[in-house]
């Protein structure tokens, strides 16, 4: 146990951006190289090939100097903003792509449950990509074929193994693929669930094999935007910011860090906020931009205070082109905990019937909320202007952040807050016993 | 049963950014052997999925390639055949060629067919474009055997030559998977290859000697047309062990070709194995 099962020294990833990489053709690298020969022969600097070399905008850091150890057994959260180097990390992990400097030692195999499916040739029969899949995913053919049948059984596809897999359904092929995936008996289980996709369900499955595989007393690493299911799951966490490891320790310091962090957008404040950072985010040539975002409490005052259980009224202020605002639109709201976790979604279309059918060119939309039972705590909101099943125009994440107050609703001197559930509810308990009751006496008969 | 963890047999891997000889690790690329085979395999049986004619169709292209030439340069152009039924000399020829263009095509396609694989998971990406030229071979052994029953139907005789014919089925792999190996490589970052390809193969049909001997190339130019042209030598060597004395390979050409082919084939894996790890970011 002593020797870690990763080890990750100093590791760096350099990205060049658009400039370097536009080299597609070889006309553009024959230009580029006509251009630089010019420059050497005027004696003028080669001004790109410096840029190149440089830390100027051509290149980008996904990874700066990054550095931990992973032990048998670890379940580890890796946490951070989407472009903090999560994905970067988990690619020169699974070697992918190649760190740029630095190195990483690793015993085992890795797996990740984002490669589901992958080889899978539609052409061939379930059985035939069983051995293709298991292959490609590192098993030799005599593990595959000691597992065959355990394979078989656990994909429910038995009958249609000689069957092209192009003729599947897509249930039978996430199943099939899912079975190969999930008996490969990794030694390190990576699972990206910001790029994981499939249903509910699915996702439910991948969450399961998790618990089973760190059970089993395996490694995993666990990237995830849901800080509920790190929590829940992790024993460690890392938290990258900007390409930078900035936090190694315990899952809830760690999400603590990672919170604080984005709390700095927010801020403290009373009542309510909105974040300009988020608005100033819209174009200005964009067919539509929220302007500004009001909070009023139910005597139509600025939100200071709210209470469990308490109303509001949430007021976006929208300027959109004139072109724009024909047709109809639907505007939606969504509430989420501190967490990031959606509790409550709202939408003019479809949600609620709402029909909005011609904007103004400068308007505002209310939506007011009548009672809403949540605990104590901090709630975001994130905006969305959308053609309902048509395109997405706008969304504005985590633009607006309140606070409720823990109230003692259930008048017992508790203040409900966030470590005691997410609802309040009207409730009543009572208590009957269902045993007869003792006869002290004798019965005389 | 759970494996056991505590049983570290499993070897460590180190990954760190590799360039030069270090990249080339052939150790590595003996490990994934299994898996070679079976992309190999895998491409064998998608080949002629859902066609009607199946694998007929690796019979039906050379012969009807001979039929064409036959007719063109055997009876209208009346090109010089060395004594040998002009439908035999052709297939001789034929054989290595169909080899070299079917592999060229399908391999330096290869790599951007696999994008998924490639950005998902790890493997020497040299893996995928060799084992489609591996599979071709199944496509060259049906048209071997269809020379054979031709050079039976012909008559023609069969010298003691005959017996070095694998090292040159082994040439002709060797300087396919040097010009592949290149291609795929240089089609990932530069698309440009994709119309390069059938070009060279369409022009190579008519500048390699396939429907004519390369004997009637002037002696001072048959240096350069072997070197500029590896599969001239591949095609002699097939028809010298084929027809014997009458179609002896120009010697210094031959060899030059040879070593041409070699040189291609160590460059262009070494050029592989240190892109290929930039492969995913690129593709």
């Amino acid at each position: 146990m002593a020797t870690p099962i990763i080890s990750v020294r100093n590791v760096s990833k350099r990205y060049y951006l658009g400039g370097a990489l536009a080299h597609n053709t070889l006309r553009d690298h024959i230009r580029h190289s006509v251009d630089s020969l010019k420059q050497i022969v005027t004696g003028r600097k080669q001004a790109s090939g410096k840029q190149r070399n440089g830390n100027s905008e051509d290149c980008l850091w996904a990874l700066k100097d990054v550095s931990f150890d992973v032990f048998a057994g670890d379940v580890v959260g890796v946490v951070g903003r989407n472009g903090s180097g999560k994905s970067t990390l988990l690619k020169t992990l699974s070697q992918i792509t190649e760190p740029t400097a630095g190195e990483i030692r690793v015993k085992g195999r890795i797996a990740s449950l984002l490669e589901v499916g992958t080889g899978f040739h539609p052409e061939l029969s379930g059985k035939e990509n069983i051995f293709l899949n298991g292959a490609i995913l590192g098993m030799s053919r005599s593990e595959i074929r000691a597992k065959f049948d355990e394979i078989v059984e656990f994909s429910e596809v038995q009958k249609f193994l000689d069957t092209p897999v192009k003729r599947y359904s897509s249930g039978m092929y996430v199943k099939l693929a899912f079975a190969v995936a999930a008996h490969l008996e990794p030694e390190i289980l990576v699972v990206d669930e910001v790029l994981a996709v499939g249903d509910i369900q699915f996702q439910k499955k991948c969450l399961g094999k998790m618990a089973d595989v760190s059970r089993s007393g395996r490694t995993i690493l666990f990237v995830s935007h849901n800080l509920a299911a790190v929590q829940k799951l992790c024993t460690r966490a890392i938290l990258l910011e900007q390409g930078n490891l900035t936090f190694d320790g315990s899952t809830s310091d760690c999400i603590t860090k990672y919170l604080h962090g984005a709390k700095e957008e927010h801020g403290d404040f009373f009542g309510y906020n909105v974040s300009e950072e988020v608005l100033k985010q819209q174009k200005p040539e964009a067919p539509i931009r929220v302007a500004g975002i009001e909070m009023f409490d139910a005597e139509h005052r600025q939100l200071r205070h709210l209470n469990s259980n308490g109303g509001f009224t949430l007021r976006t202020h929208y300027e959109c082109n004139g072109d724009f605002a024909r047709g109809s639109v639907s505007f939606m709201i969504s509430i989420k905990t501190h967490l990031g976790q959606e509790i409550c979604r709202l939408s003019t279309m479809p949600i609620s019937g709402y029909n909005i059918d011609e904007l103004a060119r400068v308007g505002h939309i209310d939506l007011t909320i009548c009672s809403l039972p949540l605990v104590g705590g901090r709630y975001l909101v994130d905006v969305k202007i959308f053609r309902p099943a048509v395109e997405t125009i706008l969304l504005l994440t985590e633009v607006a952040a309140f606070d409720i107050t823990p109230t003692d609703v259930y008048n017992s001197g508790i203040g409900m807050a966030q470590d005691r559930g997410l609802f309040v509810v009207q409730h009543r308990w009572n208590h009957h016993s269902t045993q007869p009751k003792l006869q002290l006496e004798p019965s005389q008969s | 049963m759970p494996p056991d963890i505590t049983q570290t047999t499993i070897t460590e891997r180190v990954i760190r950014s590799r360039h030069g000889l270090a990249a080339l690790d052939l150790k590595e690329l003996w490990r994934y052997r299994e898996l070679f085979f079976l992309l190999s395999w895998r491409n064998i049986l998608i080949r002629y999925k859902q066609t009607y004619l199946g694998i007929a169709w690796a019979l039906l292209q050379p012969v009807l390639t001979v039929v064409i030439f036959t007719f063109v340069f055997g009876k209208l152009a009346k090109f010089s055949s060395g004594g040998v039924p002009y439908p035999v000399f052709a297939l001789a020829a034929i054989v290595p060629w169909q080899f070299f263009s079917n592999a060229l095509s399908e391999s330096s396609n290869s790599l951007i067919a696999s994008q998924g694989m490639i950005t998902k998971i790890y493997f020497p990406r040299l893996l995928i474009p060799a084992s489609s030229i591996l599979s071709g071979g199944v496509d060259l052994l049906v048209s071997i055997l269809l020379l054979g029953v031709l050079m039976l139907w012909y008559g023609v005789s069969v010298s003691a030559h005959i017996l070095l014919l694998p090292l040159f089925l082994l040439l002709a792999f060797i300087t396919t998977s040097a010009v592949a190996v290149w291609f795929s490589a240089l089609n990932v970052k530069y698309r440009d290859v994709k119309y390069v390809v059938p070009f060279i193969v369409r022009i190579g049909m008519y500048i390699t000697p396939i429907g004519f001997m390369s004997s009637v190339v002037p002696e001072k130019w048959r240096l350069l047309y072997h070197c500029a042209n590896p599969m001239v030598g591949v095609i002699d060597g097939f028809r010298w062990c084929l027809f014997g004395a009458n179609f002896e390979p120009y010697w210094p050409g031959f060899f030059s070709g040879v070593a041409i082919s070699f040189f291609l084939l160590i460059s262009g894996a070494y050029f592989f194995r240190n892109t290929e790890k930039t492969f995913a970011d690129v593709i």
